[in-house]
């Protein structure tokens, strides 16, 4: 049992996410970082699908009604307790009485914190996870009491674990890794290369536009949320003639398309040209032309970036190759 | 047509056009979608029907196959049973406070407005933008609106409007840019109920005019533009 004495920013409860609805027009939600979410149960026992805290933007301060353990996970945060610093992708025995803060730092934008036997909440339409634009849930508020349920194991015996570190290729077998990278806990980067399909309209952009979308740098612009992530176009540091910013990514074809079905990771170009890449709450369909989409193994990685500080890239895949990535990482710990 | 959107989803594209005999076989192939282990959603919509899946039960070539051998049973089945329902409507007023403007744009009158809008039965095309919205259609040529240029911020839930070929209906309360033309007393959606949603994909819809308010007990306010 926990209590939120003090919260700054977004936290809200998120499961694995509100699945078969999506006909209906409700989106999935569930994690902006599904492989932080997915760890941190996982350090704990829990079934995959338990619900978590998901914090963005801002700091949390619990106080422990009982004891019990906890595990944080993401990037861009640190866990206080008085003197104590603890490590992201831990678990940690919390004594009745305890204050646990999480805080603020550089280098992502979103931490889980998992409880042994997962918090408890209403269960909305067979899920947990909160859908503000929707009203199923609420976003947590300070004074907050959060209980959860029977752990999977004494709780000593699921404090002080390690999260594996994932490798930084997960094309290559785990003993031809380069050690020297796989100290960190998950792929994150401040200039990550994301990798993406070919989504169905891409041949409706021209040669220069989809040469544009691959060459180009981008940023997080301020206005991001959890249903989507527009990107910035930033102007090219290369010699060679370069893409201009202003043009964005032009189309050759501009009839409107007719609404069909959207996902996490679709990459949408509206009339400005300046990609949107569509997150945990999208919605499950819409009208602008998609050029890619984000792979599921690299999700983590675009969830994780900094408004204005990470510089991202786009590189073409195949759907056999994410496979089997993701394959491999959901074996990698979890 | 079928192409990957990611790693776990798949497009299936029958046409490009919105017209409801193709609407049929979206919903015609959505039906038979649902019984594949390895889908985890379906989102049938004007002419497609996007399927999410699980990679780690089927890779993407065996999920391919799975649709297409779906994707031959549907040219068989071109009727496919429908729920009709009726929807009583509360037209103009403080219910439906674009009715008399659509109309002078339209050169029609009110009632001949409202006669061309509920004479016609619809198909529930998708159903998206809030859970529970139904996009329906296709509406008389005669009424053909383009959407407002300023968005209302507040439309209430149950707000029947119309907006190009199509007709809807407000799910729940949130900003909306179609012409207001009456407003229903039945929830659409209801998260903390069994059965959430009033409407699904493919249901034949018809709009009963009342003017009862023992029928409809209130109506609400409507937030006037901005």
């Amino acid at each position: 049992m926990l209590e939120i004495t003090d919260l700054s920013g977004i936290a809200t409860l998120q499961d694995l996410g509100r699945r078969g609805w999506n006909k209906f027009g409700v989106p999935v939600s569930g994690p902006m970082d599904w492989f932080a979410h997915r760890a941190a149960n996982s350090l704990l026992d829990n079934p995959p699908n338990s619900a978590a805290i998901e914090l963005g933007l801002g700091e949390i301060t619990l106080h422990a009604l009982r004891n019990t353990v906890i595990a944080v996970t993401g990037a861009g945060f640190e866990v206080e307790n008085y003197i104590w610093t603890f490590p992201l992708w831990t678990s940690f025995y919390v004594r009745a009485g305890w204050t646990v803060r999480i805080k603020k730092i550089s280098g992502g934008n979103w931490a889980y914190l998992a409880i042994a036997g997962g918090f408890d909440s209403p269960v909305i339409m067979n899920s947990r996870s909160t859908y503000l634009r929707g009203g199923m849930g609420s976003a947590l508020k300070t004074g907050d009491v959060l209980h959860s349920g029977k752990p999977a194991k004494e709780l000593l015996t699921l404090a002080a674990r390690d999260f594996p570190a994932v490798p930084r290729d997960l094309s290559r077998a785990p003993d031809e890794q380069d050690k020297s990278c796989s100290t960190v806990p998950m792929r994150y980067s401040q200039s990550p290369t994301i990798e993406v399909i070919p989504a169905p309209q891409a041949d409706w952009f021209t040669a220069d536009g989809i040469r544009t979308f691959y060459e180009s740098e981008y940023t997080l612009s301020p206005s991001f949320d959890r249903m989507g992530y527009r990107l910035q176009m930033l102007p090219s540091s290369s010699l060679l003639p370069s893409p201009s910013p202003a043009k964005g990514i032009e189309k050759n074809i501009t009839k409107e398309l007719i609404s069909e079905g959207l996902t996490m990771g679709s990459i949408q170009i509206p009339a400005d040209g300046q990609p949107i890449v569509m997150m945990a709450d999208a919605p499950t369909t819409g009208g602008y032309p998609k050029i890619a989409n984000v792979i599921h193994v690299d999700l983590p990685l675009l969830a994780q970036c900094e408004t204005g500080v990470s510089k991202i890239r786009f590189r073409e895949t195949t759907v056999g190759e994410a496979q089997e990535k993701y394959k491999f990482l959901c074996r990698a710990g979890l | 047509m079928l192409k990957p959107l990611g790693d776990s989803s798949i497009l299936v594209q029958l046409g490009d056009k919105i017209d409801p005999t193709l609407n049929q076989r979206v919903h015609a192939l959505n039906a038979l979608l649902q019984t594949i282990p390895s889908v985890t959603e379906t989102v049938p919509a004007y002419c497609t029907v996007l399927v999410h899946y699980d990679p780690l039960i089927s890779t993407y070539n065996e999920i391919k196959n799975l649709i297409e051998e779906k994707l031959a049973l549907i040219d068989d089945a071109t009727h496919r049973p429908s729920r009709r329902l009726e929807i009583p409507v509360l037209y103009g007023n403080a219910s439906g406070p674009d009715l008399e403007p659509a109309a002078r744009t339209l050169a029609l009158s009110p009632s001949e407005l409202i006669r061309l809008h509920s004479e016609r039965e619809y198909t529930v095309y998708m159903m998206g933008f809030t859970p529970g919205f139904p996009y329906m259609g296709i509406l008389d040529e005669r009424l053909t609106l383009p959407r407002m240029s300023t968005p209302r911020t507040h439309v209430p839930a149950g707000s029947v409007a119309i907006a190009g070929s199509q007709t809807g209906i407000y799910s729940v309360d949130s900003p909306g840019g179609w012409h207001i033309l009456g407003w229903t007393p039945l929830t659409l959606f209801d998260p903390m109920s069994e059965i959430p949603f009033l409407f699904a994909p493919g249901d034949i819809v018809k709009f009963i005019p009342t003017d009862s308010y023992r029928k409809v007990h209130f109506a609400p306010g409507i937030a006037k533009n901005r």
